[in-house]
This record gives structure tokens, C-alpha cells and sequence, in this order.
């Protein structure tokens, strides 16, 4: 399968602080990838980086293009979706209208019945679909940025921690919804977590980053099968 | 009691325009946390526009809409050029370009059309006075304007997507470039919908109070007050609070303070507001205490 | 860039230090004693129109210098501080005028008022982020031609008239025209106010509005009562402007509502951006803008110093938002190497 995402010796910076040291990662067409590392590894700015929302150096080859150097809008026009960390809520706005900023740049006729879908994944927005959504609670927030995403029909998924900071049982639901998205869409993803064994279960390959740097690579399963590995570097 | 109502009535009809100027100044405001000094001068180069336009011989209407899409346009261009460049600059910079562009539209106004006082025209003939002798014509036609105009806002921000994503973008510049908005582009938007709701207010005020270059001075002062006495992040609050002040205004020139004084009841309002709630009758308190 | 980053640097860092000596002075002392020694010898050079021009320029560089107390040192952003020249004038013509009160004692009386009122009004705004306080000074300045009309006080205002008064001789038998000696005197005024103001700034509570500026929640936490240094400071440049209200009045002879207007705020807002904010110098240079630029503007049309203030302002936010005065601290910097 050619690589959906091929990113080359990135570099990225807040201010003066180096935060990635030129990494390189491919996500492939239809898999799911992870990048595994603990707090302050440089995950979130990975993917900020992929979104033009830092200043990077390097190469972001996207479905054949080079992306780095262009505007957040326009990676995410390229069909790029990215739950943020924070989950990025609009709060003041009602579930309804959250999910309608996520198709704000389809104008095709599928946006109905991809409403009906996130449904589906997520009975508990159907149930809030006329709340505020600063009135959900996390694990909720977490599943609307999830839906937020996808409505925009994304030939790559961007996301960021989605098991942070939510209760054990959550967590298991929004992965196994994951595990379910992963083989109903169309969608290669890109996810980032602290939480390692729930995200090597999901994906095909891994990498383990280190203070921007990248310390461990290969097959998702491989790693979780080492013994080793996952006591050094991934302490469970 | 006759007189009660009938300030209350004509207290309204000028509170409308201080509640779309107010909704203008809040509408900038919620999306950048800066207040647009030169909304008012912005608002009196409309209203010149629609004077030129009436003058050489346009149907009035016609002046009217083409008013509204040129200070649209002008709102557009002044974001684009002027206040881009700005956007992480210190609240004492954007001031600095704020009373500058108060400065040059004001200067320009008084060059183009000189200092003297106009009469500007009013589309709502009938001098005969309406409701029962309560209001003039002006006033009637004046609030109905206001209040179609004030309806179409609502359902353009509640109902289109365009309007959705100026809201996701105010409130939350950050995820609405996640979902592919355009915030740029939307803060100039802004601008432009602020300056057309000026240009209206400014063609519906200039009959009563007459066209010169200072015209909205006192107009911006009100909606500054009826902004803060509905919540300056609030754009219903901003609304109701015009309206309010634009009665308390009235009120309180016919009964209180004398019509002299009218301008400082504005002050005094503003004051009263940050003294007692400073978040304003609706607003939320958002504000920082440094 | 860099030039200007390594100059703001210098004197961040040496207004830290403690000791007196080791401080770089903003501007040398021999600079300021010719200065000086140049705008005394200007009252036997020029003639009387322009020597008026001058006392005006005087009035208005302490003006700005009080806004700049606030706005520049203490990030308070005044709209409104015409409204307090407003008040320095009119106490100096109703003094003199009403109360046969001397010239001269108007000024320590115009600088209690204008306090007060500038306390009352920065009070209920200064608990607030900066643009509350632009909004509350900017109505308080629209609002003030229509409170010097108000019939209440029609007495003592004269109403639309406004009050004339007559320009003071000098005394002890100088031989020296009033023009001349008003000149001298407004000098003498500004001296003191300058050096007073330039103590302020450079001495403990200087430092500690500037920290405010900076950083209000670290200021706090170092011990700074805000509410109470902000009104204080707030007090002190509404004095300042007003003292310059009053010494414009008698150099005018004549206070009226309409020479009130919003614009004298915003054009003290202009000298101040231009000349430099945060800047004592800054001050001079920004009231000869605003003095000089209307008579050279106003050739052309009614209209055009607005416009030229407005395009000037704008383009200093732009290009040299440190104003004529960091400019030329930059040029001194870049020509006597050893003075970083």
C-alpha cells in the first residue's frame, strides 16, 4: 500500500524551544498508525505540525503533495480530520451545531446520512443533539470532536489522546467505537496516546517518540508482543 | 401618562438605532475583544454616501441598499488592509489605529462634503403623526427598519452556515480552522456586516439629528452604553441594551436632566454599569480584574 | 530590529538595578541644559505670535507628558484626558475672573481638581481590563463640551460664551512683555513638572506602575496593591494635564465649551503616540507635532491636519511604535556606541 502520509526529518519549534528534532513517519493508506511517548514527547506537536499550526522544517508529503508551510484551513480542506487535544468543543454552541461546522466544507448530498451515522457510533449525541455542548460531560465532548472529524469525510483521521483524561469505561467504549470506525470508514488514522496498550490493540504500526526524537519503530503487534520493549519504554 | 408613553414610544425609535450600532460594536468585539472607535465615523461616511446618492437623483431605496453594499464592501477592505496586519499587536497599537481611522474618515468626510449641517432625507413621508398621535412617521418607519434589519441578522447567524461558522470562529478561532473554516476571512465578514448595520443606523438617525461629519459622536456613545448595559459579549444583551438606553435616554431628557444633559446620562450610564455590573444585565463576567 | 530589541533591553535592565550611578540616563544632562538654555534664549528671538505658539507647545508637552504618566508607564489607555484640560482651563478662568484669584494660584488649585475628577472617573474603570478605561475616558470626553454648556452653571461657565481673561504682566518690573513672560513662566512650570515626573518614574513607584504595565498578576503577587496605584497614578496624570489647561487658558485669554471638544483628546492621543510612548522626552516632541502640523496642514484644507494626524498615527503604529523619541534614542545609540 502506498503511504497515505510521508513525513521526512521534521522539525518544529514554540518560540526558541526546539520540540521535534527531525522525525520521520509514514501512516499508510486504510491502517491505522500510532505514536506512542510519554508527556512533553512532542506528540501533540506532531500533529499540530501535520495541521500547519507551528512553524516546522521538513517535508509533510500528503496523498502526493507537499503540505508544510500551508495554512490550517487548507491542510483541513485536503480532507485532513483533527480532534485536537482539549477536544476543542465549541462550547457556547449546541451539539447540533458543532457537527455542522464539521461538514462546513462538504457541500455534497452524503452529510445527512453521515449524521444518522455518527448516530449510530454515538447514540449519546442523538440523545444531546439540541444541548450546549459545553454542558456534556467528557467522554461526550470526546465523541462529538470524534464525529466533528469524521463529518468532514477525511481520507486521514489526526487524533490526539482520546483517552485523556476520561474514566476507564469511557475510555474502553471510545476505542472499541474506534476499533468499529476503523473498519466501517474509509479513513486511514494517525492517533497519538499516552495510554499504549489501547493503542497498539487498534494499529498496524507504531512508533515511540522521545523528546522529538524517535527511539522505536515497526509492527504495532510486534511491540505489544515484547516483553522487553513495552517494560523499558512503555512501563506497562 | 400621555407623555410617559409617548417618550417611552420615541425613546424606542431612537433606541433601535443605538442597538444596531451597538450590535455592530459588540459583533467586532466578540470576535477580536477590541471595540471599534471609528464605528461611528464609519457610519456617518455611509450615510454621506446615501446623501450623494439621493442628491443626484437615485430613488431613495435604491440609494439605501446600494449604501449598505458599499459600507459593506468599505467594513471588508478596512479589516483586509488595515486591521490584519495588527492582529497580535498590543490593545494600545489597535487603539492607535482605531482613533487613527477615526481621524481620517472624519477629515474625509469634512473634506468631500465640507462642515455644514445637512438635512438628510427621511423615505417615511407622513408628518402626520402616527398611533394615535404618538409617533412621527420618522419614528415608526425608522423602528421597523431597524427591527427587519435586527430579524435578518438573527436568521442569518442562527440559520445559515456562513453565520454559524462567523459564531465558531468568534468564539473559537482555533477548532473552527480545524473544521476548514476561513477565520480570516470571517473576522473581515464582520467588519463588513458591522459596517453595513452602521450605514442603516446612520440613515436612519441622520433626519433627526441632521448630517455633519461629528454626527454619531453622541449616537457611538449611546450604543457604547447600551453595549455595556447589555453585556458587551452579548450581542442580544447589546440589543436590549440599546433599546433600554435609548428610552432611559429619553426619559430622562424629559423628566431629569433636561435635554442638555442628554450625552452625560450616557456617561453616567457607562459608569453606573462597571460600578454595579460590569458584566452587563446578560453578560457573563468574562472580564479579568488587572 | 535588532538595534531597537538591545535598546529596550538596555534600559529594561538598568531600571532594575538599584544603585543611582550605575544607570544609563535617558537623556545626558549637558542635552538637557542646552535645551533648556535654547528655549530661554528663544524669548528675546522670536516674536510674539510665535512665542505664543511656544506656550502653547509648553502647555501641551505637559499635557501629554500626564497622559503619558498613565498611558505609557501604566498602560492605562485614556481616550479622555482633553477632559481634564478641559477642567485645568476652566478653573483658571474662573478663578481669575469670578475670584480675582492670581494667575499664577489658579495652577496648584487646577492641579487638585483635575485630581480628584481623574481619581472619580479612573475608580470605577481602572478595576477593569484596559479598554473599559478608553471607553469610560472617550465618553467622559465626547460628554464635556455639552457639561461646560449645562445652564446650572452658567455663572461660573459663561455658558456657549465661555469666559474671557487677560494675560498676566510680568512682575516685579521685568522688562519683559506678557508674551515673554508667560513663556517663561510655563517653562519654569513644565521644568518643575518634568523633573518631578522624571523622579517618579525612575524611583520605586515608577518602577512599580511599569510592572503593572508589564505583568499586573506578577506585580500582585510581588505586593503591588493595583487598584490603589493605578487610581493613584491615574490622579496624578489627570493633574498634570490639568495644570497644562490652565496655563493654556491664560495664554489663550479666553476658555469656551467648543474648544472642548473630543478632538483635544484625541489629539493629545496623537502627541503622544508620536512622540513616544512611555517617553519623557517623547512628550516635547509630540506636542510640537500637534502645535506645528495643523499651521503648515491647515493651508491646504480645514480637514487636513485630522487627516494627516490620522494617516501619521497610523503609520507610527505600523513603523515606529516607539515614536520620534525611540527613534532618536535609537540614532544615539547606533552613533555613540559606548552609551548601550
Amino acid at each position: 500500500m502506498p503511504a497515505l502520509l510521508e513525513v521526512v526529518d521534521l522539525k518544529a519549534a514554540y518560540g526558541q524551544t526546539n520540540v521535534l528534532h527531525g522525525i520521520s513517519f509514514v501512516v499508510d493508506e486504510g491502517e491505522v498508525t500510532t505514536l506512542l511517548g510519554a508527556n512533553g514527547a512532542g506528540k501533540t506537536t506532531t500533529l499540530r505540525a501535520i495541521c500547519g499550526m507551528v512553524r516546522t522544517e521538513g517535508e509533510i508529503r500528503y496523498a502526493g503533495e507537499r503540505i508544510e508551510g500551508k495554512a490550517t484551513e487548507d491542510v483541513v480542506r485536503r480532507k485532513i480530520g483533527h480532534v485536537p487535544d482539549g477536544r476543542g468543543t465549541f462550547m457556547e454552541l449546541t451539539v447540533e451545531e458543532n457537527m455542522k461546522l464539521g461538514a462546513y466544507t462538504r457541500s455534497d448530498r452524503g452529510v445527512r446520512e453521515d449524521f444518522e451515522r455518527m448516530f449510530d457510533y454515538f447514540p449519546r449525541l442523538k440523545e444531546r443533539y439540541k444541548q450546549q455542548a459545553g454542558t456534556l460531560s467528557g467522554g461526550e465532548q470526546q465523541m462529538l470532536a470524534i464525529a466533528r472529524a469524521l463529518l468532514l469525510r477525511p481520507k486521514l483521521l489526526l487524533l490526539d489522546e482520546p483517552s485523556f483524561g476520561l474514566a476507564p469505561l469511557i475510555v474502553r467504549d471510545i476505542f472499541e467505537i474506534l476499533g468499529r470506525i476503523r473498519q466501517e470508514e474509509q479513513v486511514s488514522v494517525l492517533v497519538v496516546e499516552q495510554n499504549a496498550n489501547l493503542a497498539l490493540a487498534l494499529a498496524t504500526r507504531a512508533y515511540l517518540l522521545e523528546t522529538g526524537r524517535i527511539v522505536i519503530s515497526g509492527n504495532a503487534a510486534d511491540i505489544r508482543n515484547d516483553e522487553t520493549l513495552r517494560r523499558s519504554y512503555l512501563g506497562y | 401618562m400621555q407623555g410617559v408613553l409617548h417618550q417611552i414610544l420615541s425613546g424606542l425609535a431612537t433606541g433601535g438605532i443605538y442597538a444596531s450600532l451597538a450590535l455592530a460594536l459588540v459583533m467586532i468585539y466578540q470576535a477580536t475583544h477590541h471595540v471599534n472607535f471609528a464605528q461611528g465615523e464609519m457610519a456617518t461616511l455611509s450615510t454621506y454616501i446615501a446623501y450623494t446618492m439621493v442628491t443626484a437623483g437615485w430613488s431613495y431605496w435604491v440609494s439605501f441598499i446600494a449604501t449598505v453594499v458599499v459600507s459593506f464592501i468599505m467594513g471588508v477592505v478596512v479589516e483586509r488592509v488595515l486591521m490584519r496586519p495588527m492582529t497580535n499587536a498590543p490593545v494600545l497599537a489597535l487603539v492607535g489605529v482605531f482613533i487613527g481611522l477615526l481621524l481620517i474618515v472624519n477629515a474625509m468626510t469634512g473634506w468631500i462634503w465640507d462642515f455644514t449641517i445637512k438635512t438628510f432625507p427621511s423615505p417615511f413621508h407622513s408628518s402626520t403623526p402616527l398611533l394615535g398621535g404618538f409617533l412621527s412617521g420618522h419614528e415608526l418607519g425608522s423602528t421597523v427598519v431597524t427591527l427587519v434589519m435586527l430579524l435578518c441578522i438573527y436568521l442569518f447567524f442562527r440559520h445559515t452556515s456562513l453565520g454559524l461558522a462567523m459564531r465558531a470562529a468568534a468564539y473559537n478561532p482555533v477548532s473552527s480552522r480545524l473544521v476548514g473554516v476561513r477565520v480570516g476571512w470571517m473576522l473581515a465578514l464582520g467588519w463588513g456586516l458591522a459596517a453595513a448595520i452602521g450605514a442603516i443606523a446612520g440613515m436612519m438617525i441622520a433626519p433627526i439629528v441632521f448630517l455633519d461629519p461629528n454626527m454619531m459622536a453622541g449616537v457611538l456613545l449611546y450604543a457604547f452604553a447600551g453595549a455595556l448595559l447589555g453585556g458587551i459579549e452579548n450581542p442580544l444583551g447589546a440589543v436590549i441594551g440599546g433599546f433600554a438606553v435609548g428610552v432611559i435616554e429619553n426619559l430622562g431628557g424629559a423628566y431629569v436632566v433636561g435635554t442638555e444633559l442628554k450625552l452625560t446620562l450616557a456617561l453616567v450610564i457607562i459608569v453606573a454599569v462597571l460600578m454595579i455590573k460590569p458584566s452587563g444585565l446578560l453578560g457573563r463576567t468574562v472580564m479579568s480584574r488587572v | 530590529m535588532s538595534g531597537e530589541i538591545t535598546a529596550e533591553a538596555t534600559e529594561a535592565s538598568t531600571s532594575i538595578r538599584t544603585q543611582p550611578s550605575t544607570r544609563a540616563r535617558p537623556v545626558p544632562f549637558a542635552v538637557t541644559v542646552i535645551v533648556l538654555a535654547g528655549a530661554v534664549a528663544l524669548t528675546f528671538l522670536v516674536s510674539n505670535y510665535h512665542l505664543f505658539q511656544l506656550t502653547m507647545l509648553v502647555g501641551y508637552a505637559v499635557a501629554i507628558l500626564g497622559l503619558n504618566i498613565a498611558t505609557g508607564y501604566n498602560g492605562q489607555i485614556s481616550l479622555g484626558h482633553g477632559a481634564f484640560y478641559a477642567v485645568g482651563a476652566y478653573t483658571a478662568a474662573i478663578l481669575m475672573s469670578n475670584f480675582d484669584v492670581p494667575y499664577w494660584a489658579t495652577l496648584p488649585i487646577a492641579a487638585i481638581i483635575s485630581a480628584i475628577i481623574g481619581f472619580l472617573i479612573g475608580f470605577p474603570a481602572l478595576r477593569f481590563t484596559g479598554l473599559y478605561l478608553a471607553l469610560t475616558t472617550f465618553a467622559l470626553a465626547v460628554a464635556v463640551p455639552q457639561l461646560l454648556k449645562f445652564k446650572g452653571i452658567e455663572d461660573w461657565t459663561g455658558g456657549v460664551q465661555g469666559i474671557v481673561i487677560s494675560k498676566p504682566e510680568a512682575p516685579f518690573g521685568l522688562p519683559l512683555n506678557p508674551d515673554q513672560w508667560l513663556y517663561l513662566f510655563s517653562l519654569g512650570v513644565a521644568g518643575l513638572l518634568f523633573l518631578f515626573a522624571w523622579n517618579l518614574i525612575r524611583g520605586r513607584i515608577g518602577r512599580a506602575m511599569m510592572a503593572i504595565r508589564d505583568h499586573a498578576l506578577a506585580a500582585e503577587a510581588m505586593g503591588i496593591d493595583l487598584a490603589l496605584l493605578k487610581t493613584r497614578t491615574f490622579a496624578v496624570s489627570a493633574m498634570y494635564t490639568g495644570v497644562a489647561g490652565a496655563l493654556s487658558a491664560i495664554a489663550v485669554e479666553f476658555v469656551a465649551p467648543d474648544s472642548f471638544t473630543v478632538f483635544v483628546s484625541i489629539f493629545l492621543f496623537v502627541g503622544l503616540v508620536v512622540g513616544g510612548v512611555a517617553s519623557i522626552t517623547g512628550a516635547i516632541f509630540g506636542a510640537a507635532f500637534i502645535v506645528f502640523i495643523p499651521n503648515i496642514a491647515e493651508q491646504v484644507s480645514k480637514a487636513a491636519p485630522g487627516a494627516i494626524y490620522g494617516v501619521i498615527l497610523i503609520a507610527f503604529m505600523y513603523l515606529m511604535p516607539s515614536g520620534v523619541a525611540g527613534l532618536l534614542r535609537r540614532l544615539y545609540h547606533r552613533l555613540v556606541p559606548s552609551s548601550r
